[in-house]
């Protein structure tokens, strides 16, 4: 056998590893019996039950109204705030930064905790205190998306525009935002998956009646999972799919583990 | 720019950051240092030398540490094998790694449950095969296979990052040079993927650290992390300021490790440039 | 980059027309116009049927904000933290008696409810034990702790709690994940009471747990009835009314409480101290006691229903089923758990830490 050979039977073992779990989820989700350990046959019911499972759907709409919400919000705080540490002085700068850092880098259930501590003295939990949880662990990759942006863009174009008498609102929007725009997008981009993925903070911060899809599926274990739930799950993957081909496949150049590989430049700046 | 009226542009943000992340952690804090009375106390923070606390910081710190070293020993070859194939269509391997992570990860753990329970797939394999079953899950070693699964493309990426990024001139010269494949390995490929690992060991190594849900499913209860302690503190014991002393430690340390591993850095930001 | 931005842009419409392609099918059904009324309402993950709730939204205008909790420890923190105020709890008998004793509920005109007496005496009887005056909590599902077993992989019938401590089934042993209901039923083992407040027979109880924990498969809750179902283990202890669908994913399995006594539990409603809106509250109280919604609830759930109505009406296989209806001298061997001294909440909180953490 060639190198090329082991080579290539040790990324498809990879893949597996990776890819059986998703294998199993997809093929429950076509399991008549209400057991995931009992195979009951084939059967489409939990698709056609799902849209009418309100609790799921309920969850599904909470779980994206609250990643877009979030990520907008902390975008748009996120974009003057790194502009506005970004012309800070070299104490100050590094004082934000670390800061920055700290959701990034604490443990969930500690920024959770805290959070709840917190929250209990003034609001009531609700959608409203997940929002502001949600908000409170973006900004950091809002943030940090968008200052080597920053760092990177021309200033002087800027200057010059101001010097050839453009308003300092139109030059921002004409010269800078074109510059930093990636950044901005990675950065709400990160927030929306962040903020999708997270359980642990919204299952400390959040009030009666709202669930995520993560929290619902906490609550779900015990009893066993609803298989709309698994329905669910095997369309959102090929929406997702579909999506990422669209793309992804025509342009070599995306790298989307910009939105990833989270930690690398901060800790530069440190 | 007008730095002065540029910089008051941040001023929401800072606004964000004393009341959500600074008072909150004043607030665990304050917690932490006080009991149940309200009386100033350092028992919660010493109570991580209880034999019990440390027997669980223990059981965490190995288990992250043989969760981040398993992630890399798997990311390298992958890593080695794509770059001499010259695939360079890295998009199609990053999209490989991330795809899984948009299904919940609750899920996809039930899932590696069920794959690897007594009576589970890998054991029905193993039968038909005709070989003993194996006892995978309920162990620390079913704990570390969730935690590798779930973050293996955390290391994956970067690692995957750096060691592609090095130019084919560099290997080319050394070759010239009288290097051999194991020379340019160990003197080429490896010294300049350190930072992509060091970047891969804080994300691999600190959400792991951490984690309470992963042990409480494929670890069947029997397996206490310090995460797992805390969270029992906090819903079941009603002891929040015990919880509270715990957390602090426990970002004290998870603050140490990211110290220690980001000093390994460079700048890598011009690499971040879309 | 002009091209990326499309990209993205081209994401976001797809996505956009694709969530509201599955957004507008919001179903409105005939129902009474919203009164502006909220009852927050907190009980046990998977406790009661959603679409009970969304009818009886429909039928009083009154919404409803429903929280869920899985223990009834995890659920009395999230209570005490004051970060929701809650209308109406379910929870444990003990953990009733808790909420009773320090105030935290109001008493409940159950003579003026329509249905409320479609629950069986007996359970008012029941419940004197954790609410003697009779005003406080309305039984809402009951059952005993035993264990469900698989026939094909034991020899003969099981009869005692022996067979979890003897070492024969190690490794095929699964426990209660709940503190309480693994320390009365090791209680029960050894002949104490459940309710017992000694700390040496406390004591006596956590070592031999820990002595059995190597034997112990895993801790589980609810889903140990799956792990048995699915052959990961040959037993498990379980809440009655989990043997009901144990046996009916698969007919080996039986269940028995066993000749050393169990727990008989009964989980309650109580009105908080905190509800404002008392009439609207009685209204939910008293709907979830009318046949058809209790039907439906015993119907998601299948736990053991002190709703007479409902039983009435139930087929004759289930009424003969013994984790649906637990036969009367099952019954005659348990206790009910009032224990909440906090003294012995606190050693029971330290063992079992000690347990989990061994």
């Amino acid at each position: 056998m060639t190198t090329k050979t082991l080579g290539r039977i040790y990324i498809a073992l990879i893949m597996v590893f990776l890819y059986a779990p998703i294998a199993v989820l997809i093929v429950l989700s076509f399991n008549a019996s209400r057991s995931r350990v009992v195979w009951g046959g084939f059967t489409l019911e939990w698709y056609s039950s799902l849209v009418s499972n309100s609790s799921i759907m309920n969850a599904l709409w909470t779980t994206f109204g609250l990643a877009f919400i979030s990520a907008l919000i902390s975008s748009v705080i996120g974009l003057f705030g790194a502009i506005g540490i970004y012309s800070m002085r070299r104490r100050g700068y590094r004082l934000m930064l670390f800061a920055t850092n700290i959701p990034m880098i604490n443990a969930d259930i500690v920024t959770g905790i805290a959070l709840l501590l917190w929250f209990v003295r003034f609001l009531p939990l609700g959608f409203t205190s997940v929002l502001l949880a949600h908000v409170t662990f973006n900004l950091p990759y809002v943030i940090l998306c968008i200052l080597p942006k920053l760092r990177d863009m021309d200033i002087y174009q800027y200057e010059a525009a101001l010097d050839l008498g453009a308003g300092e609102v139109y030059a921002f929007v004409r010269i800078l935002m074109p510059q930093i725009l990636p950044g901005v997008l990675s950065g709400f981009l990160m927030a929306v998956t962040m903020s999708m993925d997270d359980f642990v903070i919204t299952y400390f911060t959040k009030g009666a009646g709202v669930n995520t899809l993560s929290t619902l599926i906490y609550g779900e274990i015990r009893k066993g999972i609803k298989p709309e739930m698994y329905a669910l799950s095997t369309v959102l993957f090929f929406i997702v799919l579909l999506l990422l081909m669209l793309v992804n496949l025509p342009y070599d150049r995306i790298d989307l583990h910009k939105y990833l590989n989270r930690f690398k430049h901060y800790r530069s700046e440190l | 720019m007008n730095r002065n009226r540029t910089r008051l542009l941040g001023v929401p943000y800072i606004i964000w950051v004393i009341g959500f992340t600074v008072i909150p952690i004043f607030f665990i804090i304050t917690k932490a240092v006080t009991d149940g009375e309200g009386a100033f106390t350092l028992s919660n923070l010493t109570a991580i030398f209880d034999q019990l606390h440390r027997k669980a910081l223990v059981m965490s710190v190995s288990l992250a540490l043989v969760s981040t070293i398993i992630c890399i020993i798997l990311s390298y070859p992958v890593a080695l094998i794509l770059r001499s194939s010259r695939f360079k269509r890295k998009s199609i391997i990053l999209f490989i790694l991330i795809l899984p992570m948009w299904m919940n990860f609750i899920l996809r753990i039930l899932a590696m449950q069920m794959i690897i329970s007594n009576n589970g797939i890998i054991n029905h394999i193993l039968e038909t095969m005709g070989l003993a079953p194996l006892k995978l899950i309920n162990t620390p070693g079913a704990i570390i296979l969730g935690m590798v699964y779930d973050y293996l493309p955390y290391m994956m990426l970067p690692v995957l990052n750096s060691i592609l990024s090095i130019p084919e001139d560099v290997i080319e010269a050394a070759k010239d040079l009288g290097s051999d494949s194991l020379h340019v390995l160990t003197r080429i490929i490896l010294p300049l993927s350190l930072s992509g690992v060091g970047s891969g060991i804080t994300m691999v190594f600190i959400p792991s650290m951490t984690e309470f849900v992963i042990a409480n499913i494929l670890g069947g209860g029997k397996i206490q992390l310090l995460g797992n302690i805390i969270e029992q503190e906090f819903t079941v014991s009603m002891n929040w300021n015990l919880g509270s002393g715990l957390s602090v430690t426990l970002m004290a340390f998870v603050l140490i490790t990211s110290f220690i591993f980001g000093r390994h850095q460079e700048d890598t930001a011009a690499g971040f440039a879309i | 980059m002009k091209k990326r931005i499309l990209s993205v842009l081209l994401v976001a419409c797809v996505s956009a027309a694709l969530l509201s392609g599955c957004g507008g099918q919001s179903t409105e059904t005939a129902s009474v116009p919203k009164t502006g009324e909220v009852l927050t309402v907190f009980n046990y993950s998977e406790y009661m049927d959603p679409d009970m709730l969304e009818q009886f939204t429909a039928e009083t205008g009154i919404e409803v904000k429903y929280e869920e909790a899985t223990t009834p420890e995890e659920l009395y923190t999230k209570y005490k933290s004051g970060g929701i105020s809650y209308d109406l709890v379910c929870t444990s008998d003990y953990m009733c008696k808790r909420l009773i004793d320090e105030g935290e509920a109001q008493p409940v005109d159950f003579g003026s409810m329509k249905n409320a007496s479609n629950i069986n005496k007996r359970f008012w009887t029941f419940n004197k034990a954790i609410d003697p005056s009779g005003t406080y909590a309305l039984p809402y599902f009951w059952g005993t702790i035993g264990i469900l077993y698989d026939t094909t992989k034991v020899n003969g019938d099981i009869d005692s709690w022996d067979v979890l401590f003897n070492g024969d089934y190690s490794g095929q042993i699964i426990m209660q994940d709940s503190m309480r209901d693994t320390f009365m039923i090791t209680l029960k083992y050894l002949g104490y009471s459940l309710n017992t407040t000694s700390e040496s027979e406390i004591r006596e109880a956590a070592d031999l747990l820990k002595k059995q924990k190597p034997d112990v498969e895993a801790y589980l809750v609810d889903e140990a009835r799956d792990e048995v179902v699915a052959g990961n283990a040959t037993m498990a202890v379980v809440y009655s009314g989990e043997a009901f669908l144990g046996h009916l994913y698969n007919p080996d399995l039986k269940y028995v409480v066993p000749k050393e006594g169990s727990n008989v539990w009964i989980d309650s409603w109580l009105m908080t101290k905190n509800c404002t809106n008392t009439e609207a509250a009685q209204k939910f109280l008293d709907y979830l006691c009318r046949p058809d919604v209790a039907t439906a609830n015993f119907e998601f759930i299948y736990y053991s229903t002190p709703n007479d109505a409902v039983i009435k009406n139930m087929d004759d296989e289930l009424k003969n089923d013994p984790a649906i209806i637990p036969p009367d001298d099952s019954v005659a061997v348990c206790e009910v758990c009032t224990q909440i001294d906090s003294e012995t909440t606190e050693l029971y909180n330290e063992l079992w830490k000690e347990l989990k953490a061994q």
